[in-house]
């Protein structure tokens, strides 16, 4: 009976685990695949995916996809750090709703709505131009479509929500005890802070930046749409490289050296991390 | 207790406690900004994204319900959204408890792989799947967009449905036990009950994510499947106008009304976790 009832619980996820390892294992065989061009199937084994990284196009769509994870990673934190800090320490329940919701409905709203959005507001007919030309600012409207910082303001955007989410669960968990003792032995508002309660929320900081990261790595719609095809980044191009040119071999190494890459950062993080604890004596 | 709090409260300098709240309303600014800007682009006459507009009419709006690949993309995606959300809803329930409960190999191989979704690109995940399905000559019908998004949104229900086994009362469930209940009676009326609220969170984080979601249904979507997050990517490519922009203040005002209800009835902190702790 009980044997029974672990496969009727457990088989539905088993099957969904294999469907998510077959695909990796999918891309990860047809990078090395050769390309046979006009056709959807594919040559002999090869390395020659690989062995064409070299080339400048691909060097460049990493390093920006590195450049974005890291500097969208660095602003999302500064930014969520203290939303998440009143989001939990807010005592007016009115005003804990609104920054609640205000703070994570962009994480519903999905890639599109939310790229577009930003396209409303750097466009050169777009807000920001809009509202500096009628203060007689400027003549010629700003570029910041099709640049490297509109699509990275569009990405810390994006990546506020989930950042302030997992720092607000570390946040509250942070026993009040511990800052009530700094302060009753004297330390200020801002040494408790800085002594206490950011060190016990770092579980939380390293675990936003893990997601920071990994998210801003995966973001497909906000490089696409608001870099225009000028940032170029690994999504970018495994998108143009598997529908413009059928090159799924190709459009499958990239994956691979994108998920390689992704695993390395998590794993120096994890290194990282582990040797902050062992400083803190824990 | 109340008397201590404000002693701590009033040894804030003022400076900090000026500089502290206006720095979370500059923040909160800068995440409604776009939001704001794009809903005043809705309602713009002119046929291309300009500021500040000049005259105002609602024809985007009506141009929204009336152009077919919205109405399409909406009733495709409410079909994907409908089965993968309640087949994640399932599967991540029946794993929850199997985890929780019983013993069995490979567990955490099964966690961490069911995990990597979270880690793991979208676009490489969609390109999988793809390859799969052409490799198998498989027709990409709503089957493999469906099952693309179970794998999508099944660590948001498992995160969520194993937070409220953990605040479950296992006492109840074994006086449910004691009093001759067999193991399946005891799981449907008494377990799943009280994980209900728990259970309607991650149907529900499910069902946005899942109706939202882009770039993996990008991959596996064809023209009859194509979801609406994808039929107004393929607008904007099209056209410049603002019937996007109406669009979104559509988009925008639903999922904000039901994440209210939900933060009215449920207590989003408490499905979230982020409930502080005194």
């Amino acid at each position: 009976m009980r044997s029974e009832l672990r496969a009727w619980l457990v088989s539905p996820a088993a099957f969904v685990a294999l469907c998510i390892a077959v695909s990796l294992l999918a891309v990860f065989q047809f990078s090395f695949r050769a390309f046979v061009p006009g056709s959807l199937d594919v040559g002999g084994l090869t390395l020659e995916n690989f062995s064409g990284m070299g080339k400048s196009i691909y060097v460049d769509a990493f390093s920006n996809t590195l450049r974005l994870s890291v500097e969208t990673t660095v602003f999302s934190l500064l930014a969520a750090y203290p939303l998440a800090y009143a989001l939990v320490r807010v005592r007016n329940r009115a005003l804990k709703s609104f920054i609640l919701v205000v703070s994570i409905t962009p994480l519903f709203l999905g890639e599109i709505v939310r790229t577009y959005s930003w396209i409303a507001v750097l466009g050169s007919n777009g807000f920001i131009n809009g509202a500096l030309r009628g203060l007689g600012l400027i003549d010629a409207p700003l570029a910041l479509m099709f640049t490297h910082l509109g699509v990275l303001v569009a990405l810390v955007h994006v990546t506020i929500p989930v950042v302030v989410l997992m720092l607000s669960t570390a946040i509250s968990h942070i026993d009040r005890d511990y800052e009530k003792a700094a302060q009753s032995l004297g330390a200020g508002p801002v040494r408790t802070f800085l002594t206490v309660t950011l060190p016990l929320s770092l579980p939380g900081i390293l675990a936003s930046v893990t997601t920071a990261f990994a998210w801003t790595f995966s973001a497909f719609a906000t490089p696409q749409m608001i870099g225009g095809g000028r940032v170029p980044t690994v999504s970018t191009l495994v998108y143009q490289l598997g529908f413009s040119s059928m090159n799924f071999p190709l459009a499958a190494s990239l994956s691979v050296m994108g998920l390689a890459l992704t695993a390395a950062a998590l794993f120096a993080l994890g290194r990282f991390t582990r040797r902050l604890k062992s400083l803190g004596g824990h | 207790m109340g008397h201590r709090a404000v002693k701590i409260r009033s040894s804030v300098p003022l400076p900090l406690r000026i500089a502290g709240p206006l720095l979370v309303a500059v923040l909160l600014a800068f995440v409604l900004l776009p939001v704001a800007v794009v809903t005043i682009a809705a309602f713009n006459e002119r046929a291309i994204l300009s500021f500040p507009p000049t005259a105002y009419s609602l024809k985007w709006f009506e141009r929204v319900f009336s152009y077919p690949d919205f109405r399409e993309g909406f009733r495709a995606s409410m079909v994907i959204t409908g089965w993968s959300s309640f087949l994640a809803l399932v599967i991540g329930t029946c794993l929850s408890i199997a985890v929780k409960r019983l013993e069995f190999g490979g567990k955490r191989t099964l966690l961490a792989i069911l995990h990597s979704p979270l880690v793991v690109p979208h676009f490489t995940l969609g390109l999988g799947l793809l390859i799969l399905v052409s490799q198998a000559s498989v027709q990409r019908g709503y089957g493999v967009v469906i099952l693309c998004h179970v794998m999508l949104v099944l660590p948001f229900v498992l995160r969520s449905v194993y937070v409220s086994m953990e605040n479950l009362d296992e006492r109840l469930e074994q006086a449910a036990a004691s009093l001759g209940a067999s193991p399946a009676k005891v799981l449907f009326t008494v377990t799943i009950p009280l994980l209900a609220p728990g259970l309607f969170g991650g149907w529900l984080f499910a069902a946005i994510m899942s109706f939202s979601e882009f770039t993996a249904s990008l991959f596996v979507t064809t023209q009859d499947t194509q979801t609406l997050p994808v039929a107004m990517y393929n607008y904007v490519r099209e056209f410049a106008d603002p019937t996007l922009a109406a669009l979104s203040v559509v988009y925008i005002a639903v999922t904000a009304t039901v994440l209210a209800f939900a933060n009215y009835f449920l207590g989003l902190g408490r499905i979230l976790n982020i409930e502080d702790r005194r």
